[in-house]
């Protein structure tokens, strides 16, 4: 079910939520968590979808908040006051959870955390999430300060491998971006084959390790700050045509090499261990949906990622 | 209840050292520089490995065990080198059995069907053709195991899941002795065997089964699947009681009256005739789900949770379960009647399609048990379980003390029953807890309310099977979640004289479908001066 509340407050909505319970008995009652989902420079109905889809694994309340520039009308509607619209999603139009959209007056925007105020759980954490464009610092803006998680996408920014950069320049605990996720079947299956490669609890001496992937992607980047940092040894990253990360090849002195390639666009990966016969892996590009939903499975701060970014990444090798 | 490192796997392997600036090392992987301890996201994959499926054709197998494997590949926790080997009495080629995995992935798999992870997984099918008593059929599989290892990866490692019944157990095991496959390759690598319920029919014949499969495995190489063990809801019975500071200190005979364990199914014993026959509930449920379900109650907080902790303590527990009584009154037992149930004719136990119409197995087995420690001194745990009745539903109710003193009228309090905590394991699985409150208006007068947890609305509504949580911690080696053959042999201690008792007795009380059980069983709750919770 969809309610739309024209010229509102953030209070009158969250009566309106309290109402639309009452009356239907609609909403879950088990939410685990707030989700401030601010889409500036982002796809509004995107940003809900992904939302939606991740309330199937976390019952959550979803505040959606859009800048919305005054249009003439708006002014002569309402005077001067800054304007605010919302729509409440509740039932099948919001999966498990609910979707509270907010349409704001860009002065509205300046202060997020005093907005949305009245509509967050209580006692239940919160995380923001810039769908689109990210704050300089996030954990400075106010609602990043209120949030338990920080997540941003260098994806959905400009330029996203400065962007990325900008992560490591900013990072406060807790921040983490989408690329991290977008990277975790990469990760999972080079350290299954990293498995394989260890024996008897000794790891063999690298001799380079090389990431290849599209100029546009900050994963690329990232995956070789993790391989550099985990291994001790700084990755090259190289170029290729292609949307994503391409191919990963770590390399022993014997010149034996541990190799995963995935052709554009396809959903299944060749990997080589040294010693044992090349076989195919199913490695899907992942979505932004499901990136969402992995981040949310944990609320505390990845430590993992924060050592990647700020110890890895300066020691990548760039192209 | 992810535990410590596992000492049978990580024997021999020496933790290379953590420096300031890479990883920290530690835990189960500590050799690998990619697994990094505090990196939560990198899922639990199984190294490479192989499994083999006997009596790949039966319903098990089908429904549960080959749509868990598929669902675990979709998941990504599968290797890329996995294999999978059935064996079963059909002229199947490779491509047969194939077709075989994919109607049954398609019909019972929980997450949706994606062709890289088929592909993926279809390059490690075999199949193998055979009887279990011929010796050239194993010597086949051998071979193929062989060749797995070196086409597919699998490294030597390879668990046998005997998906047939316990009589042909000694049979399989000699087989698989005779051709070199209970004997792992090398040093680096394993075989391991699971085993089904039931494990064995008393006391006597547990054990002679575990001798004939432990001659060949060794003791922690075999594997018991209880799945209810790897219930979701089942593990978070002890996270409930021990990660929470409320539930604990009233965890005694101090708070607790009594507990109640159902296990309750609105059907008939469909087609397994042949295998409940002369089995009965008793055997089929209480011995290993229920009395796991009072062990994880009963017991006290493990001092980790890794698998000889929690072992400990639920053998202490299942060491101290007594019969609560004379065995005539403190069991019940009964037999289906025909009838209506549901709106739907139903037939009665001794009508069912091959089940003699002279038959004594008992659809419904209830018993009174006390645990005899200083913690449940005096509180009765009452287990029941039974084919149609009511509804489908397992639960577990720990059932309060009333207040020592109510400061209320008598009339006030005339509707407030008994605060209960009742933990659902299926269907809906969550929390539920009972407690008396106000009801609104000018009087006092106080109702029982329910406060409730469901698993569907707090997590995701996508919980693995229990099947997948199973089979991936035998392929990772992590057994906190099987029972082992002391607590199987403790099981049937407490049931053997039961069984005896009822052997002398004659036919089961009959009880009409749909209902609760017969009149024995809500008998021996009332001479406590109690009922049955109506789940």
């Amino acid at each position: 079910m969809i309610v739309d509340i024209p010229a509102t407050t953030a209070a009158a909505v969250a009566r309106a939520l309290v109402e639309l319970r009452e009356q239907y008995g609609a909403v879950a009652l088990g939410r685990v968590l707030t989700l401030v989902a601010l889409a500036d420079g982002a796809d509004v109905e995107q940003t809900i979808q992904a939302a939606t889809h991740a309330s199937h694994e976390h019952p959550l309340r979803v505040v959606v908040v859009q800048r919305e520039e005054q249009t003439a009308e708006h002014e002569r509607g309402h005077g001067a006051h800054p304007h605010l619209d919302a729509q409440i999603r509740v039932g099948g139009d919001a999966g498990a959870g609910e979707v509270v959209v907010l349409r704001a007056a860009p002065v509205l925007t300046e202060d997020v955390s005093s907005l949305v105020m009245p509509l967050l759980l209580p006692d239940t954490p919160i995380v923001a999430w810039w769908a689109g464009h990210a704050p300089a610092v996030p954990a400075e803006e106010s609602i990043g300060a209120m949030a338990r998680r920080r997540i941003t996408d260098a994806v959905a920014c400009r330029n996203p491998l400065v962007a990325i950069r900008d992560r490591a320049e900013t990072h406060r605990p807790g921040d983490v971006d989408l690329t991290w996720a977008r990277l975790t079947l990469w990760r999972a299956v080079l350290a299954g084959a990293m498995d394989a490669v260890v024996v008897r609890g000794a790891v063999p001496p690298i001799e380079d390790i090389e990431v290849h992937g599209s100029v546009q992607s900050p994963g690329v980047d990232l995956l070789a700050a993790w391989l550099t940092w985990a291994l001790r040894t700084p990755a090259r990253v190289r170029r290729v045509p292609g949307l994503d990360v391409a191919a990963v090849r770590i390399g022993f002195p014997d010149g034996a090499a541990l190799r995963i390639e995935r052709p554009a666009d396809a959903e299944i990966a060749r990997l080589s261990v040294p010693g044992q016969p090349t076989r195919p892996v199913a490695l899907a590009p992942r979505s932004t949906p499901d990136c969402l939903a992995e981040e949310l499975r944990r609320l505390e701060p990845d430590e993992v990622y924060a050592e990647v970014l700020m110890r890895g990444l300066p020691r990548v090798i760039p192209a | 209840m992810r535990g410590r490192a596992d000492p049978v796997r990580n024997a021999g392997a020496s933790v290379a050292g953590p420096s300031a600036a890479g990883p920290s090392a530690a835990g189960p992987s500590a050799a690998n520089p990619l697994r990094d301890r505090r990196d939560k996201r990198l899922p639990r994959i199984a190294g490479p490995c192989g499994l083999v499926i006997f009596g790949v054709t039966g319903d098990l197998a089908r429904k549960k065990l080959m749509p868990a494997v598929y669902d675990l590949a979709n998941r990504g926790l599968l290797p890329p080198s996995f294999a999978l080997v059935g064996f079963a009495r059909r002229e199947w080629q490779r491509e047969d059995f194939g077709a075989e995995v994919h109607d049954a992935v398609r019909s019972y798999a929980r997450t949706p069907f994606r062709e890289s992870t088929w592909a993926q997984l279809a390059e490690g099918f075999r199949f193998i053709p055979g009887e279990l008593t011929d010796p050239a059929a194993f010597t086949r599989l051998s071979e193929v195991v062989t060749e797995l290892d070196a086409q597919q990866g699998t490294g030597g490692n390879h668990a046998f899941y005997l998906s047939i019944p316990p009589g042909l157990f000694t049979t399989v095991a000699h087989g698989l002795e005779r051709s070199g496959l209970a004997t792992a390759s090398s040093p680096d690598s394993w075989r391991r065997v699971v085993v089904e319920k039931p494990f064995g029919r008393d006391l006597a014949s547990a054990r002679e089964l575990n001798a004939a499969i432990e001659r060949v495995f060794a003791p922690e190489a075999v594997f018991r699947i209880d799945h209810y063990l790897g219930k979701e809801t089942v593990q978070n019975l002890l996270a409930l009681r021990f990660a929470n500071q409320l539930f604990e200190p009233l965890w005694s005979s101090h708070y607790v009256d009594h507990v109640q364990i159902t296990m309750a199914e609105d059907i008939g014993i469909g087609s397994r005739a042949g295998y409940y026959d002369g089995i009965g509930a008793a055997r089929d449920v209480i011995q290993n789900h229920l009395l796991q379900l009072l062990a994880l109650v009963a017991m006290e907080e493990p001092v980790s949770f890794d698998a000889r902790s929690l072992r400990i303590e639920k053998e202490k527990a299942l060491e101290a379960v007594r019969i609560g009584g004379e065995v005539g009154e403190a069991s019940a037992r009964g037999q289906y009647t025909e009838g209506w149930q549901g709106g739907q004719r139903v037939v009665g136990f001794p009508a069912e399609d091959g089940i003699p119409a002279t038959s004594r197995t008992e659809t419904f087995a209830a018993l009174r048990l006390e645990v005899d420690t200083r913690r449940w001194a005096g509180v009765p745990f009452y287990l029941r379980t039974g084919k149609r009745l009511g509804r489908r539903v397992t639960e577990v109710a720990v059932v309060f003390r009333r207040a020592p003193h109510l400061p209320f009228d008598a009339t006030d309090t005339a509707e407030l029953g008994e605060t209960a905590l009742v933990v659902r394991v299926q269907p809906d699985a969550g929390v539920t807890i009972r407690f008396g409150s106000k009801v609104p208006g000018t009087a006092m007068e106080v109702r029982d309310v329910t406060m409730d947890f469901s698993y569907g609305h707090a997590f995701t509504q996508d919980s693995p099977e229990a099947y997948e949580r199973l089979i991936l911690d035998v392929l990772l080696g992590e057994p906190p979640l099987f029972p082992q053959q002391r607590e199987v042999e403790l099981s049937w201690q407490v049931l053997d004289p039961v069984l005896a008792h009822w052997e002398e007795r004659g036919r089961p009380e009959p009880y009409r479908p749909g209902s609760w059980g017969p009149g024995s069983a809500h008998a021996m709750l009332a001479r406590d001066g109690r009922t049955w919770r109506r789940p």
